[in-house]
C-alpha cells in the first residue's frame, strides 16, 4: 500500500492552505483517513490509547444493521412479487429488492455526507462518522415506495436542521434518522402511512392481484381487525408489509447480539425499552377495553418499528441520557409510550419513532435528576463528617 | 479488624515487559536534573545558578508563592545549567554530581519532636513537596493539618513496580521512622492501602501506628484517589494528605541520619527493554546510563512513570521527582492501511470490538499511535466502566470545559486528580485529552478558591 501512501504524500499540498482545492481539504482528509489511520501520536497524556475510534465505533453499528439491511432487500422483493401473485425464489426478491433499495441508500448518503462535508470544511473539523450510521438507518426506515426527491430533503432537514445548527455529530438533541423519518410524516403524511407506500408497486397499482391489500399489521390493528393479522411466527420473521428495515424481528435480533457483544449499543436501553412494552402491553391486556388491547402484549415486539427502534434508535449514544441510571428510565419509558400511543392514539398507528422522539427531549431531563441524586449524597456525606465531628 | 474494599470497575491493561524481580545494581548518573515541570501550579524561583557547588540538600529553587516550599539538590556537585523552555519557562535545574557532601538537617527521633519542628524540617529538606494533598493534587499546604495521611502501598498501573519487592529491598526501619514523623502531621490516622492479593504476606502489614485496608480490583484499584474515595473521602473544606511509599522511606532516613536522599529501586520496564529489571537510584538522575545498552532498537518512547501518567522523556532525559519506574515503548509514527477496518488479533482494547478480545490472557505490544483523530463527545457509559468512584466523569468534563466552577465542586472535584482518569483517556474513542481537562479544572478550582 506504500505506492497508495506515496501518491496521497505527493496529493496532500494541494488540499492544504494555500494549495490549490484548499476547499476541499475536510473532503480529502476524510478520504485519507478513511483508507489510513493517521501517523499521529500521543502527545500528552496517556501514551498509549486504545485501537478503537469513531470509525470503528460506526462500523460496528452498520455490521449489526447488515442482517436487517439483507431481509430488507429480500422482503421488498417479496411483497411485490406477492402483490402481483407470484411467490418468488429467494435470491430473485432479494436481488429485486436490492436494485430497489439501492437507490434510496446512494441518495441518502450523497445529500448528508455532502452536506456533512461542506460543514467539516466551514468550521475547520475533520469529518464526523456518525452519518455514515445515519446514512444507512434513514431508508431502513422508510417505505420503499418514498419518492427519491422526498428522501434527499428529510436527509437535508434531518442533517441541518436536527444536527448542524446544535454543532454537529454529538451535540444533537434529537435522534437524526428518526428527525428524518418525522420530518416526511408530517410533511408528507400521505406518502408515509396508509396501505400501498409499504409495497413495491403498489402506489402505481399495475398486475396487482385482487385481495392483496398491503396494509401493515399496526393499521390493520389500529382498524380492529386483528383477526387479519399474519402469524406471530410470520411477523417474526418479517415477511409482512412495513419500512424496509424493520420487519424482521429474527434480523433485528442478530443486530442487537452484535451491538450487546461489542458493547457498542446499550444493554440496558435495549431491555428496558422492552419491559416498558411488555409492562404496558400486559396493563392493556388487563383493561382490555377493546380488541386492539387484547392483542397479546408480546405482538408489539414483532409489529412495526419497535424491535428496530429499541436496537438501533433508542441507544443513539448521543440523543439518549447519559447515565447509566437514567438509561432504565429513558428506554423504559419508551416502550410504555410506544406501546401506548399505538393502541390508544387513533391518529397515529405507529408509536415507536414519537415515543423515542419525545423520550430524546426529555433524556437531559432524566439524567438531570440523576446526577442531581449524586450531589446529594456528596452533600449528604459532608454533613455527616460535620456533625460526628470528624475534622 | 482491617477492611477490605472490593472493586470491580477499571481496567488492567496487560502489557509486555513486566519487570523481573531482580535487583540489577545501583545505577549511579553523573547527571542530575530537578524539574520544576513535576509539580503543578508550582511558580520556580532559582537560588542557584549555573557555577555554583551544591550539597545533597542544598535549595535550588523554592515555590514564589510558597517560599518555604523548597526544592533542593539529590547529589552533592555542581550546577551545570539551567535549562529554560518555551517563554523562558525553566524546565530543568542540572546538577553534575561530585563527591558526597550531605547537608545536614540533625537526626532526631520524630515524636520527640514537636510537629512544627517536623515541618520545618521536611520543608528544609527539599522532602516536602513528596506530601501531596487532595483537593487540587498539588504540594501539601504546610499550614494546615489534614484530616488523614494516606499511603499506597501497591501500584496497579501498567508494568507498575512491585511494591513489596521494593520494600523487600529497602530499610524497613526508615520506612517505620516516616510513619512516626507523619503521624505528627495530622490528628487522624495514617492509613495503607494493600492489594488483597498480599493480604498476609506483605512486610507492610507489620507497620506499626497504621490503620490497613485491602483492596481488590483492578487498576485504578492502586491509586492513592480512589482509596481515599472509599476509605475518608474529601468534601469540601477537607483535605487528606498522601505520599509515595517510597518518599516514606527517604523521609525516615531524614530523622535517622539527618540527610536528603531520595533513593529508590526503580523498574525499567517496557517492551522495548531487552531485560526488564529493578535497579537502585537516586530521583532525578539521569535515565542514559539506565538505559544505555539496555534498550531494542527502532523508534522509541522513553516515558518516566506508567504509560498511563507517566511524561515523556528523552533518553538522556531524569527520572521524575514522583517516578519508581520507566517505560519505553515504540514510537507509532506510521500510517496503517484501513487500520479501523482490521480484525485487530494483536490490537490493544478496552472495547469488545476487536478480535483480540477473545483472548482475555493476552499480552499487547502497543505504540503511541492515537489510532485516530480527535471527535466531539459521542459514546457514553464507557468512562464509568473505568472509574471505580461515585462520580460521573462525563458530567464533570464537561463542568469543567463549561468552566461551571460550582458544578465542578457539585460532582466531586475535590476528591480526584488526572491519574484517575487516565484510563477514560485511554478508552475514549473520541480521543479526547481528558488527562489535560482534568488538570486544568484543578487549576481553575485552586485559582478560584485561593
Amino acid at each position: 500500500m506504500n505506492f497508495l501512501r506515496e501518491k496521497l504524500d505527493k496529493l496532500k499540498p494541494q488540499f492544504t492552505k494555500g494549495g490549490k482545492f484548499e476547499k476541499l481539504q475536510s473532503v480529502f482528509e476524510g478520504f485519507e483517513t478513511f483508507m489510513f489511520v493517521p501517523d499521529k501520536v500521543t502527545f500528552k497524556g496517556s501514551h498509549i490509547r486504545d485501537s478503537i475510534d469513531m470509525k470503528r465505533t460506526m462500523t460496528v453499528v452498520i455490521l449489526a444493521l447488515v442482517p436487517a439491511l439483507l431481509f430488507g432487500c429480500y422482503n421488498t422483493g417479496l411483497q411485490h412479487f406477492r402483490s402481483t401473485g407470484i411467490e418468488p425464489a429467494i435470491f430473485q426478491a432479494g436481488w429485486y429488492g436490492f436494485l430497489r433499495i439501492l437507490p434510496l441508500i446512494i441518495v441518502s448518503y450523497a445529500v448528508g455526507l455532502g452536506i456533512e462535508f461542506i460543514a467539516a470544511q466551514i468550521r475547520g473539523h475533520e469529518i464526523n462518522e456518525g452519518y455514515l450510521v445515519t446514512g444507512l438507518l434513514i431508508p431502513l426506515i422508510m417505505p420503499i415506495d418514498v419518492p427519491l426527491w422526498m428522501l434527499a430533503l428529510a436527509v437535508a432537514f434531518s442533517v441541518i436542521i436536527g444536527k448542524e445548527i446544535f454543532g454537529g455529530t454529538g451535540m444533537n438533541i434529537f435522534n437524526p434518522a428518526l428527525l428524518a423519518r418525522a420530518f416526511l410524516f408530517f410533511s408528507y403524511p400521505g406518502w408515509m402511512s396508509g396501505d400501498l407506500v409499504w409495497t413495491d408497486g403498489l402506489v402505481a397499482g399495475k398486475n396487482i392481484v385482487d385481495g392483496f391489500s398491503g396494509a401493515t399489521p399496526l393499521a390493520l390493528s389500529a382498524a380492529g381487525e386483528i383477526s387479519k393479522l399474519p402469524s406471530f411466527m410470520e411477523m417474526f420473521i418479517g415477511t409482512i408489509p412495513g419500512s424496509i428495515g424493520e420487519t424482521s424481528t429474527i434480523a433485528i435480533i442478530i443486530g442487537a447480539a452484535v451491538l450487546i457483544i461489542t458493547g457498542v449499543g446499550s444493554w440496558k436501553i435495549m431491555v428496558s425499552v422492552f419491559g416498558g412494552g411488555l409492562a404496558t402491553g400486559l396493563l392493556l391486556n388487563a383493561l382490555s377495553a377493546n380488541p386492539y388491547m387484547d392483542l397479546p402484549f408480546y405482538y408489539h415486539f414483532v409489529m412495526g418499528g419497535f424491535a428496530f427502534g429499541a436496537v438501533f434508535m433508542a441507544t443513539d449514544p448521543v440523543s439518549a441520557t447519559q447515565t447509566e441510571k437514567g438509561k432504565w428510565i429513558y428506554g423504559f419509558l419508551i416502550g410504555v409510550f410506544s406501546v401506548l400511543l399505538r393502541v390508544l392514539n387513533p391518529a397515529y398507528p405507529e408509536g415507536v419513532m414519537l415515543a423515542i422522539l419525545l423520550m430524546n427531549v426529555f433524556a437531559p431531563l432524566i439524567d438531570y435528576y440523576v446526577v442531581q441524586s449524586n450531589i446529594r449524597r456528596r452533600l449528604r456525606r459532608a454533613k455527616v463528617a460535620l456533625n460526628t465531628g470528624v475534622k | 479488624m482491617s477492611r477490605t474494599v472490593k472493586l470491580k470497575k477499571g481496567y488492567d491493561i496487560r502489557l509486555e515487559g513486566v519487570a523481573e524481580k531482580k535487583l540489577a545494581g545501583t545505577v549511579n548518573p553523573v547527571l542530575y536534573g530537578v524539574k520544576p515541570t513535576d509539580f503543578p501550579g508550582l511558580v520556580p524561583k532559582l537560588e542557584v545558578g549555573p557555577g555554583d557547588t551544591v550539597d545533597a540538600g542544598t535549595p535550588l529553587f523554592h515555590d514564589k508563592l510558597r517560599p518555604e516550599v523548597k526544592f533542593t539538590s539529590p547529589v552533592s556537585g555542581k550546577v551545570i545549567s539551567v535549562n529554560r523552555g518555551e517563554r523562558r519557562q525553566i524546565m530543568e535545574v542540572v546538577v553534575e554530581s561530585e563527591g558526597s557532601r550531605f547537608r545536614e538537617f540533625g537526626n532526631s527521633d520524630p515524636l520527640s519532636l514537636p510537629d512544627v519542628r517536623i515541618k520545618e524540617k521536611i520543608l528544609q529538606s527539599g522532602l516536602w513537596p513528596a506530601i501531596r494533598q487532595r483537593p487540587y493534587h498539588v504540594i501539601a499546604n504546610a499550614g494546615e493539618s489534614p484530616k488523614s495521611i494516606f499511603i499506597s502501598g501497591f501500584d496497579t498501573a501498567p508494568l507498575a513496580p512491585d511494591y513489596n519487592f521494593i520494600v523487600e529491598n529497602s530499610n524497613l526501619a526508615w520506612l517505620q521512622t516516616g510513619i512516626k514523623a507523619l503521624s505528627k502531621l495530622t490528628s487522624g490516622s495514617i492509613y495503607v492501602s494493600l492489594n488483597a492479593d498480599s493480604s498476609g504476606n506483605s512486610i507492610l502489614e507489620t507497620l506499626d501506628g497504621v490503620v490497613l485496608t485491602y483492596f481488590s480490583g483492578p487498576h485504578p484499584a492502586g491509586n492513592v484517589g480512589v482509596q481515599i474515595h472509599h476509605v475518608d473521602p474529601v468534601n469540601k473544606g477537607e483535605t487528606v494528605w498522601y505520599i509515595n511509599l517510597q518518599d516514606v522511606f527517604a523521609l525516615g532516613r531524614l530523622f535517622e541520619e539527618g540527610i536528603y536522599r531520595p533513593e529508590r529501586v526503580i523498574a525499567l520496564t517496557g517492551s522495548e527493554v531487552i531485560a526488564p529489571q529493578y535497579y537502585r537510584m537516586i530521583s532525578g538522575g539521569s535515565l542514559k546510563p539506565l538505559a544505555e545498552g539496555k534498550l531494542k532498537q527502532g523508534g522509541l518512547r522513553c516515558i518516566s512513570g506508567n504509560v498511563l501518567t507517566g511524561r515523556k522523556t528523552e533518553p538522556e532525559g531524569f527520572l521524575g521527582f514522583y517516578d519508581s519506574q520507566v517505560t519505553v515503548i515504540p514510537e507509532g509514527d506510521y500510517s496503517e492501511f484501513f487500520g479501523w477496518a482490521a480484525p485487530g488479533a494483536a490490537k490493544l482494547s478496552f472495547s469488545r470490538t476487536f478480535l483480540s478480545s477473545l483472548f482475555p490472557r493476552k499480552v499487547f505490544r502497543p505504540d503511541t499511535n492515537l489510532h485516530g483523530g480527535e471527535r466531539a463527545f459521542v459514546v457514553t457509559g464507557l468512562y464509568e466502566k473505568v472509574v471505580p468512584m461515585d462520580i460521573y466523569p462525563m458530567h464533570l468534563f464537561k463542568a469543567i470545559l463549561a468552566e461551571d466552577i460550582d458544578m465542578m465542586e457539585n460532582l466531586g472535584i475535590y476528591e480526584v486528580a488526572e491519574e484517575d482518569f487516565a484510563l477514560c483517556e485511554f478508552v475514549c474513542p473520541s480521543k479526547i485529552e481528558i488527562q489535560s481537562i482534568i488538570r486544568k479544572g484543578l487549576d481553575l478550582m485552586r485559582n478560584e478558591m485561593s
